[in-house]
C-alpha cells in the first residue's frame, strides 16, 4: 500500500549530504532538466497533474503558466512554514532529504525562469533550518547553485528565510508580507502572487512537497508519474498520521488509497483496542468525518470533496471514542483565535466568539442556544474574509456540531440541569 | 540605552546588505538582538535597533509584536514550550504542561528560581510523536511525564555545572 517514491531513501542517514544524495542519482534530474526547454518542463508538470501539496491543491503547472511575460525578475518561494495542526511532512522531508527539495526547486526555478528563490521555513524548525542551510552550501560549492549552473548558462541563487512563529505566514500572501519584513498579514487576491508577489514582482509560492515532486516528474515522465493515483488526483502523496493510532507517522501512498487501509493496516489500527470515532482527514481546517464516512472514503481530492471534506495538507488526525468532540473543538478554536491576524472583522471577532462559546459549552456554563449560536457565528464567517483562515475555523465547527450534535447538546444541557439544580436547590432530570 | 554588541552589529550590517529592501532584514535582526539580550526584547532594544538600522521604530515594533517567537519578557535559561494542540492534547499534552509546572514550580509568565519558564504552544509540527515539547531550540518527542521531568532535571543540572 505504501509506495515510496518521494520517500524512497528517507531511511538512509547519508541521504542528507550531497555526497550521499549523489549515490542515489542525486542531481541527475537537474542535469536532464537543464537540457530541456523551460516551457517543456512546465508542460510536463501540467500533464502530470501535480496539484499543490500545501493545502489548496491547485495544479502547479497551471499556476506557473500564469506568470506574465513583462520582463520583471521572477521569484520562487518554497513554503516551508508548515503550521497546519496535524501536519509534519515538510519537516521530515527537509531533515531527511534536503537535497531532494533543493533539486526540485532548481528545476522549478529553471522552468519558470527565476534567478532567485527563498525557502521560508517556520521559525521553530531550527534543526531543519541548519540542515537545509548546510545542503544549500554544499550545492553552491558543487556549482549546483549560483552562476552558470553546471555550465548550462542558467544562474540561480537560493536563500533561507526564517519565520517567527505565526501560522498565518503559511498563507502565501501573508508569507510574502513577512518576507518583506512586515506583519504576516494576507492580502486580498487578485492580484495573485504569480502576477504581483514579493516586492510586487511575479512570484510563485509552492509547498515543499510540491517542489520535491517536480524532480520525480522529470525522472519518471508524465506516464510514469501518473502510474500511481487516480485520473484526477495522480501520483503519490505524503500523509502525516497522528492522534490515537498505534503507529503514527508519515506515510507515502498513492492518492485514492482507502482511508480505512491507512488507519487499520499501515498505522496498526487504534491504540488499546479503542473504537474509531472520527477522523480529520486533511489538517485541522478540514471538516471532520464520522466513523462511517471515514471507513468509506478514499484519500484523493475528489472523493474527500464528495464526502464534504478536503485533502488539505494531508494530515490525518485519528480520533477514538475516548475523546470528547466538544473538548477537541475547543482546542481547535483556541488555535484559530490565537492565529487570526485580525484584519477582517468576521475572522477576528468570529474566532473569538467560537473560542469563547466552545469553551463555555465545555466548561458547562453554556445553554442549548449557545450551540445554535456556535453554528450561526461559523456560518457568518464563511467566504467573507481576505484569506481562508476564517473558513478554516468555521469548517470544523459546522462539521463537529452537525455530526456530533448529541455531544454538544448534552454538554450544553448537562449544564441546564446544573443551573436548574442550583436555582431550585433540587435535582432536575431531563425526560 | 541598550548597547548592541559588536558581533550583532556586524550581523545586522551583513544581513541588511543581503536583501533588496532593508525591511526584510528586520526579522533576522530581531532574532539576533534577542540573543544579545538574554532571550528577550524590550523597548530599549527596539530603539537601539531602530537607530542602528535607520528604520523607524514603529516598523520594527509592528514586526516585534506580531510574531510570537519574539519574547516580550524574560524566558529564563530554559524556555519549555509544551504543545497543547489537537494531537498532543489527545496524547496528554496538557498533563505534561501541568506536571512540569507543578514539579518545578514554574508560574505562567514567570521564570522559576532554576531559570525555567513554561508556555503552552500551538502545533509544532511533531504531532506523530506526541506529546512533545520544545526547550529553547530543541524538540523532545514521544514524552511521558517521567521522561519530561528527567529531561528538565538534566537540563538544570547541566547548567549548574557550567
Ligand atoms: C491560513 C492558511 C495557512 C496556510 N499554511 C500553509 C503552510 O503552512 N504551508 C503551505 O505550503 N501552504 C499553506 N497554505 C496554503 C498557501 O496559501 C498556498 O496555497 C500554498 O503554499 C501554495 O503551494 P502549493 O500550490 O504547492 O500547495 C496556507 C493557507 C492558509 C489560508
Ligand atoms: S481571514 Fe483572518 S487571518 Fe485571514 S486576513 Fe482576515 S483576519 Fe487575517
Ligand atoms: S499537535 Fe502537537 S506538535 Fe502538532
Amino acid at each position: 500500500m505504501e509506495v515510496k517514491i518521494l520517500t524512497q531513501h528517507y531511511d538512509k542517514p547519508e541521504y542528507q549530504s550531497l555526497e550521499g544524495y549523489k549515490k542515489y542519482e542525486g542531481y541527475q534530474q537537474l542535469k536532464k532538466a537543464l537540457t530541456l526547454k523551460p516551457e517543456a518542463i512546465t508542460e510536463m508538470v501540467k500533464q502530470a497533474g501535480l496539484r499543490g501539496r500545501g493545502g489548496a491543491g491547485f495544479p502547479a503547472g497551471v499556476k506557473w503558466g500564469f506568470l506574465p511575460n513583462n520582463g520583471k525578475k521572477r521569484y520562487l518561494i518554497c513554503n516551508a512554514d508548515e503550521g497546519e495542526p496535524g501536519t509534519f511532512k515538510d519537516r521530515a522531508m527537509m531533515d531527511r532529504a534536503p537535497h531532494q527539495l533543493i533539486e526540485g526547486m532548481i528545476i522549478s526555478a529553471f522552468a519558470i525562469n527565476s534567478p532567485k528563490s527563498y525557502i521560508y521555513i517556520r521559525g521553530e524548525y531550527f534543526e531543519s533550518k541548519r540542515i537545509v542551510e548546510k545542503a544549500i552550501k554544499e550545492a553552491y560549492a558543487a556549482n549546483l547553485l549560483g552562476d552558470n549552473i553546471l555550465g548550462s548558462g542558467f544562474s540561480h541563487h537560493m536563500d533561507i528565510y526564517s519565520g517567527a512563529g505565526a501560522y498565518i505566514c503559511g498563507e502565501e500572501t501573508g508569507l510574502i508580507s513577512s518576507l518583506e519584513g512586515k506583519k504576516g498579514q494576507p492580502k486580498l487576491k487578485p492580484p495573485f502572487p504569480a502576477i504581483e508577489g514579493y516586492l510586487a514582482h511575479p512570484t510563485i509560492v509552492n509547498n515543499v512537497e510540491t517542489l520535491a515532486a517536480v524532480t520525480i516528474i522529470i525522472r519518471d515522465g508524465v506516464e510514469g508519474y501518473r502510474k500511481y493515483g487516480t485520473e484526477k488526483s495522480p501520483g503519490t502523496k505524503l500523509f502525516s498520521v497522528s492522534g490515537n493510532v498505534v503507529k503514527p507517522g508519515n506515510y507515502e501512498i498513492p492518492l485514492g488509497t482507502p482511508l480505512k487501509d491507512v488507519i487499520f493496516n499501515l498505522c496498526g489500527g487504534l491504540k488499546q483496542g479503542r473504537k474509531l470515532k472520527a477522523v480529520i482527514p486533511g489538517g485541522s481546517s478540514a471538516p471532520v468525518l464520522n466513523e462511517e464516512e471515514a471507513m468509506s472514503v478514499n484519500m484523493d481530492y475528489e472523493d474527500l470533496a464528495d464526502k464534504g471534506s478536503m485533502l488539505g495538507s494531508g494530515a490525518i488526525i485519528v480520533i477514538d471514542d475516548s475523546n470528547s468532540m466538544v473538548e477537541l473543538l475547543q482546542v481547535l478554536m483556541h488555535f484559530y483565535h490565537h492565529e487570526s491576524c485580525g484584519q477582517c472583522t468576521p475572522c477576528r471577532e468570529g474566532t473569538g466568539w467560537l473560542s469563547k462559546l466552545s469553551n463555555s459549552i465545555l466548561e458547562g456554563s453554556a445553554s442549548l442556544n449557545d450551540v445554535k449560536l456556535l453554528e450561526k457565528v461559523a456560518n457568518h464567517m464563511k467566504g467573507k474574509t481576505i484569506c481562508a483562515l476564517s473558513d478554516a475555523a468555521a469548517f470544523p465547527v459546522l462539521s463537529f456540531v452537525s455530526k456530533f450534535k448529541e455531544e454538544f447538546i448534552s454538554a450544553a444541557t448537562a449544564n441546564v440541569a446544573l443551573q436548574f439544580q442550583s436555582k431550585n436547590g433540587q435535582s432536575y432530570k431531563r425526560g | 540605552m541598550f548597547t548592541i554588541s559588536e558581533k550583532t552589529k556586524a550581523f545586522i550590517t551583513k544581513e541588511v546588505s543581503r536583501y533588496e529592501t532593508k525591511r526584510s532584514a528586520i526579522i533576522p535582526c530581531l532574532f539576533e538582538l534577542q540573543k544579545d539580550n538574554q532571550g528577550w526584547i524590550n523597548n530599549d532594544c527596539i530603539e537601539s535597533l531602530s537607530q542602528f538600522m535607520n528604520i523607524p521604530s514603529k516598523d520594527i515594533n509592528e514586526v516585534f509584536h506580531f510574531y510570537t517567537m519574539f519574547n516580550k519578557q524574560s524566558v529564563g535559561n530554559f524556555h519549555i514550550q509544551v504543545c497543547c494542540n489537537i494531537s498532543c492534547h489527545m496524547n496528554g499534552g496538557l498533563d505534561l504542561f501541568q506536571v512540569l509546572s507543578d514539579k518545578f514550580n514554574i508560574k505562567p509568565q514567570q521564570v522559576s528560581k532554576e531559570g525555567l519558564a513554561i508556555s503552552k504552544v500551538e502545533c509544532l509540527g511533531s504531532c506523530g510523536t506526541a506529546p512533545m515539547m520544545q526547550v529553547n531550540e530543541k524538540y523532545y518527542e514521544n514524552l511521558t511525564k517521567e521522561k519530561a521531568i528527567q529531561l528538565v532535571n538534566d537540563l538544570v543540572a547541566s547548567k549548574k555545572q557550567n
